[in-house]
């Protein structure tokens, strides 16, 4: 198959999940209001206990962490929906029109990241109307947000592992949440990891969640990167590097061939 | 040779999953432009078939062609003739039925005005205009049936599977997914469709299949399988079941589909054509080889027992 008919196929799946999203109210309030709800419980709630060292307003600590976790949160979408569309047999018809079955994979992951962008611009604009603050420069925003898109690809693909192993929607959301839930909060999000227990400090220290959301904060926070933006692209690579050609091998298994 | 007179060409295609035999050694034909049923009960081996022959599976033997083309090796090639539609209605519940179509369509590379513009006709004359930009989860499943079949037909594929297009469906709305397959299926399209209802098969189909537990056990026109209905049963009683073996051998030639047997009472039975004449041969041809006959008799069978008796095969009772 030619490079341009890949490519249009791959725009073609995309938007049909971009129009699935738009279209189902609920899927729209898992994306947006249950870590919408977050910031604004988080800020006024915890917001005057917690006081992590070299931040001025929490929000500023926190926003980060919260738009990580609503990527992460989101990404339970790919698994249900690649479980939906095999139990319904859309995954079968799909595989009997003369398309790339790369296709599907790629369309899935453009929607995906299109989502988790409006996540982000609609967080951002949510904090920032809370108060926070990025004070570092427009560069090092925009690779905050490439480090925030790469962990929620990464996500999306061990969900969609799990869609095509479990085939079944409900236990793929549940199973992806059971991977993200843990992660989330072992990790940095909402508090200094200097607060856990000595255990608990080694696994949250190695956690990709933990390293995405301090590469984001040392590029927005007025400390600096130090060296923080190495380790979370390393971690949403082999995420990536496991998940992809695992979920490929899952789908090809099924047909024989 | 073969790609000018067969569409769709099966020859010994065989498929186990694991101890199960889900298809043996099945020879079936489609001519351009012809209408097949694939017919048979539950667990016969109807999607396997449809599956193998639609990309979705490998065979363990045998090949198949469709348009000529191979389908293991040219996967891609027949992907392009074919239009499928599944057991189950496979769109997506949040989108609109035209929102369905049209993603369907462009899919099969029809250009975007191209495709959008079928789509529009496809839902005209399904009489679905009311409803096309509705979501489908809101949907009878009727409906959702009907666009289904619609979206395996867009773009008018040269050949179309249907995968029991009206199972499960309430009698109007059998008529309605049957309205859009003749309704659409524009002339010189082959369709390959299973079918759990003998008559749907009979009204719509220009040759029949009856597979039963892996196996192709009558195939023709629906006038030759009709003359199997209208066809005797020969109930033949042994006097020794230990003979059975051979008797089989000797009625079979007499019958149109292998007999079946109850080898414990030495019992056969077999569907013929012929009347008392062939009661008389059988009679005779069992005397000759010195097997002794309890009883012999010549009895009208019932729609239903011409099918069990189509799709009960002869190994199967032995076991």
């Amino acid at each position: 198959m030619n490079p341009a008919g890949v490519v249009h196929d791959t725009a073609v799946i995309a938007g049909r999940h971009v129009l699935h999203l738009r279209q189902t109210p609920s899927l729209l309030a898992l994306t947006i209001a249950q870590p919408a709800l977050f910031v604004v419980l988080f800020t006024y709630g915890f917001g005057g206990a917690i006081h992590p060292p070299g931040v001025r307003h929490y929000i500023d600590y926190l926003l980060p962490g919260i738009i990580v976790l609503a990527v992460a949160f989101g990404s339970s979408q790919t698994g249900t929906a690649f479980a939906e569309d095999a139990a319904n047999g859309t995954t079968d018809r799909l595989r009997t029109l003369p398309i790339a079955r790369a296709a599907i994979f790629a369309g899935r992951s453009l929607a995906d990241t299109a989502r988790n962008l409006f996540v982000i611009a609609f967080m951002t604009a949510l904090g920032t109307a809370l108060g926070f603050r990025s004070h570092r420069g427009v560069i090092d925003a925009i690779v905050a947000v490439g480090l925030v898109l790469a962990l929620g690809l990464a996500f999306s693909w061990l969900s969609a592992l799990i869609g095509l192993s479990v085939r079944s929607p409900e236990t793929a959301q549940v199973a992806t949440l059971l991977l993200v839930i843990p992660l989330a909060f072992t990790s940095s999000m909402f508090v200094p990891i200097a607060t856990m227990p000595t255990w608990l400090r080694i696994f949250a220290r190695a956690n990709p969640v933990t390293r995405t959301v301090d590469a984001v904060r040392a590029l927005t926070l007025p400390s600096g990167p130090n060296g923080a933006i190495g380790p979370a692209v390393a971690w949403s690579l082999i995420l990536l590097a496991v998940a992809v050609p695992a979920t490929i091998a899952k789908d090809r298994r099924p047909t024989n061939g | 040779m073969t790609a000018a007179q067969w569409t769709v060409e099966a020859q010994g295609l065989s498929k186990c999953f694991g101890d199960v035999v889900a298809l043996d050694c099945v020879d079936l034909c489609a001519a351009p432009g012809s209408v097949v049923a694939v017919l048979g009960p539950n667990g016969a081996g109807k999607t396997t078939l449809l599956r193998i022959l639609t990309t979705l599976l490998r065979p363990d033997g045998g090949i198949a062609r469709v348009c000529g083309l191979d389908v293991t090796r040219h996967r891609r090639q027949v992907r392009a003739q074919i239009g499928v539609t599944g057991q189950s209605v496979a769109l997506d519940a949040a989108l609109t039925g035209r929102q369905n179509l049209r993603f369907i369509g462009r899919l099969r590379h029809l250009g975007r005005n191209d495709a959008y513009r079928r789509v529009d006709e496809m839902i005209e004359r399904l009489r679905l205009s009311d409803a096309a930009d509705r979501a489908v989860g809101t949907y009878s499943g009727g409906m959702r049936r009907r666009v289904d079949v619609a979206a395996g037909l867009l773009g008018s594929p040269p050949v179309v599977f249907l995968d029991e297009p009206t199972t499960g469906l309430d009698p109007i709305s059998r008529l309605d997914a049957w309205d859009v397959i003749t309704e659409l299926v524009a002339d010189g399209t082959t369709v390959m469709l299973t079918t759990q209802y003998l008559d749907e098969a009979d009204r719509h189909a220009d040759r029949i299949a009856v597979i039963d537990a892996g196996r192709v056990v009558a195939n023709g026109t629906a006038e030759e399988l009709k003359t199997a209905v209208s066809a005797n049963r020969l109930d033949v009683a042994l006097a020794d079941p230990a003979t059975i073996d051979i008797a089989l051998g000797l009625v079979a030639r007499h019958s149109t589909h292998a007999p079946t047997v109850d080898a414990r009472s030495g019992h056969l039975s077999a569907i013929t054509t012929g009347g008392a004449a062939t009661v008389a041969a059988v009679a005779r041809d069992l005397d000759a080889a010195g097997i002794a006959v309890a009883e012999l008799a010549l009895q009208r069978p019932s729609l239903d027992e011409v099918f069990l008796a189509l799709t009960s095969t002869t190994s199967d009772r032995r076991r």
